[in-house]
């Protein structure tokens, strides 16, 4: 145990460097920032001057070692924009997209749940072939257009909920729906199949033969071990919605990292746009190594396969 | 190099239905929908200069702004979607759009496949350090969101139709890979490839014979798997404005160019685009559960 444990979280800090490492190379092979910083009339001194105040005259590796020991200590450089330190701007944003990415969690285990449910223990009828759609349905409609038409029906035409922004609870639902609909889809999926496996299963068929009413069987028996791996994807799939949410934010203006990594995008803020890629991978690959080390306690198959 | 010849006798069972009873078979079994909706869009983008009635980078002559759709008040049947904001026309620029997304679709999918494959073949057949080091950055492609990642390179690269392309094939390879990897495991083991390497083939020659050929059917299926995630994605990429470049019309861009509008009542501008990318990617993912029950029988109860 001790031995797997060691292993997956070397493999983590070795996946973590080659996604730093390149992400950090891309950044860098993309052009000078300086030009973009200093005003249009500076002289080639002014900007030596400033391409050595912030470090970008040394060399390329000097650079990621620097960084990377800055950003183990939790300091993830300075945005050039805003001239903050980079884990001051993210951890500000950052709980709004803690909020949104929960809103959107809840509402994929709401639609997903019991559509899987439904569908597995009425396998091959009707309400099977509805759920189905609906998982069709969630690959198929593109997350920021069904935002665009809820808030054309919500806003626009009923005017029930605001456009955007960030406030009381109205603000949540249209962008949590947004977000939340493809991730619905997969937790459908991820239900049904693990119902059915379930519920094909040796302790199913005894307690069926006990007598017991179907009911007690699906909700005592069967959901309780099905829904193992359906909410450990929804804590992974919570993870990759804080992070990858960025057109949703944009387009209702919500202000969590997606949107941090979006404006500094387009102002060319290196550091910004570093620090919350990074970060990013950095939070999936913790989730990831998490899940795998509870996954290995659970079952021991998992840490003796290898 | 010796070939076995081909047993005679199951080449005569083989051909029994002929060819033209295996192509009845084929469309009698065939998802019709699927396959008639993209029929159409890829005849539509094949033939967007003869059928759509106007240019779609420029105004239409005559035409005001934000002409509405045909059968509201102010519509004509002349722009039977109405026009965008610099009163050019909404079919035209669809029509023309079903090329980009198509383009993008495909060329994306068949880069990230080619990448994947490679990839997943090297690692499992050659394993080792090889393998190690493919899946330590596989390991490393999945920790980002592939989203954030594509938008994420577009930025840095700049707008462009091939660069969208290059970049969501080398955003989206890593399914393909760790897929392909697991399989040419037990296909290393398998008796054909043992053999083939007893009898002195390299090991170039037992990818390319052996290898491949059994993957193939895999890779087929995970590309009709990704064909839709790389359309929706370039649209995303477009309407941030980091993917397809403007005038180009992209569905994507469309939507981006609509966002002014949303508030003031031009639905249109919103719904049509979005409409399209709606119907390609669910006409794909439709084709693609098809063809995953046709050439992958473990999968057909899932």
């Amino acid at each position: 145990m001790a031995r797997f444990i060691v292993r997956r979280i070397l493999y983590s800090f070795v996946t973590l460097f080659i996604l730093s490492a390149t992400i950090f190379l891309i950044v860098r092979l993309t052009g000078d920032p300086v030009a973009l910083m200093a005003e249009a009339s500076a002289r080639p001194e002014d900007l030596e001057r400033i391409r050595h105040q912030w470090g970008l005259d040394r060399s390329w590796p000097v650079q990621y070692v620097t960084f990377m020991q800055n950003a183990l200590q939790g300091e993830l450089g300075k945005s050039f924009n805003y001239r903050l330190p980079v884990s001051q701007l993210y951890f500000q944003r950052l709980p709004n997209s803690l909020t949104l990415g929960l809103a959107a969690t809840l509402i994929s285990l709401l639609i997903g749940i019991p559509a899987g449910i439904i569908s597995a223990v009425k396998v091959n009828t009707a309400w099977d072939n509805v759920a189905k759609g609906i998982a069709l349905l969630g690959l198929s409609i593109p997350g920021f257009w069904l935002g665009l038409v809820l808030i054309l029906i919500f806003s626009v035409w009923l005017r029930w909920l605001p456009t955007s922004g960030a406030g009381d609870w109205r603000h949540v639902v249209m962008p949590a729906v947004a977000l939340g609909w493809y991730f619905a889809a997969s937790m459908l999926r991820l239900t049904r199949s693990s119902m059915l496996e379930v519920l094909g299963s040796e302790y199913i068929k005894l307690a069926r033969l006990k007598g017991l009413p179907d009911f007690v069987v699906i909700a005592m028996h069967a959901f309780k071990n099905a829904l193992i791996p359906v909410f450990t994807l929804a804590g992974v799939n919570m993870v990759v919605m804080v992070n990858a949410a960025v057109i949703i934010e944009v387009i209702f203006a919500w202000p969590g990292i997606g949107r941090l990594l979006y404006e500094g995008i387009f102002q060319r803020d290196f550091p910004l746009v570093q620090g919350v890629v990074i970060m990013a991978g950095f939070m999936i690959i913790a989730i990831n190594l998490v899940v795998d080390i509870l996954y290995a306690f659970i079952d021991p198959r998992i840490r003796l396969a290898r | 190099m010796a070939t076995i010849p081909a047993d005679p006798r199951l080449a005569v069972g083989r051909a029994a239905p002929g060819w033209l009873g295996m192509l009845i078979k084929a469309a009698r079994e065939a998802p019709l929908a699927p396959l008639v909706i993209l029929g159409g869009l890829v005849l539509m983008a094949l033939l967007a200069d003869l059928i759509a009635p106007y240019d779609p980078t420029v105004p239409v002559k005559g035409a005001e702004l934000f002409r509405p759709p045909f059968w509201m008040e102010g519509g004509s049947v002349a722009t039977p979607l109405g026009t965008d904001f610099q009163s050019r026309d909404i079919l035209s620029r669809l029509i023309y759009g079903a090329r980009v997304s198509l383009i993008v679709g495909l060329m994306g999918t068949l880069v990230a496949g080619s990448i994947g494959t490679a990839l997943g073949i090297l690692a499992g057949y050659v394993g080792g350090w090889a393998d190690q080091i493919i899946m330590r950055l596989t390991d490393a492609w999945l920790a980002l969101p592939a989203i954030v990642f594509a938008i994420f390179l577009a930025a840095m690269f700049g707008p462009s139709m091939w660069n969208i392309i290059v970049i969501l094939g080398s955003v989206y390879w890593t399914r393909y890979a760790r897929v392909i990897r697991g399989e040419v495991l037990t296909l290393r083991e398998r008796e054909f490839v043992k053999l083939a390497e007893i009898a002195g083939a390299s090991k170039l020659r037992v990818i390319k014979k052996h290898i491949l050929p059994n993957v193939m059917n895999t890779a087929t299926v995970l590309a009709s798997l990704t064909v839709g995630v790389v359309i929706i994605a370039e649209a995303s990429l477009s309407f941030l404005g980091v993917g397809v470049p403007p005038p180009q019309p992209a569905w994507g861009l469309m939507l981006s160019e609509a966002r002014p509008t949303l508030m003031t009542g031009q639905w249109w501008l919103t719904v049509f685009p979005g409409a399209c990318i709606l119907l390609i990617v669910l006409a794909t993912q439709l084709f693609g559960d098809w063809l995953r029950v046709r050439l992958d029988p473990q999968q057909r109860n899932l």
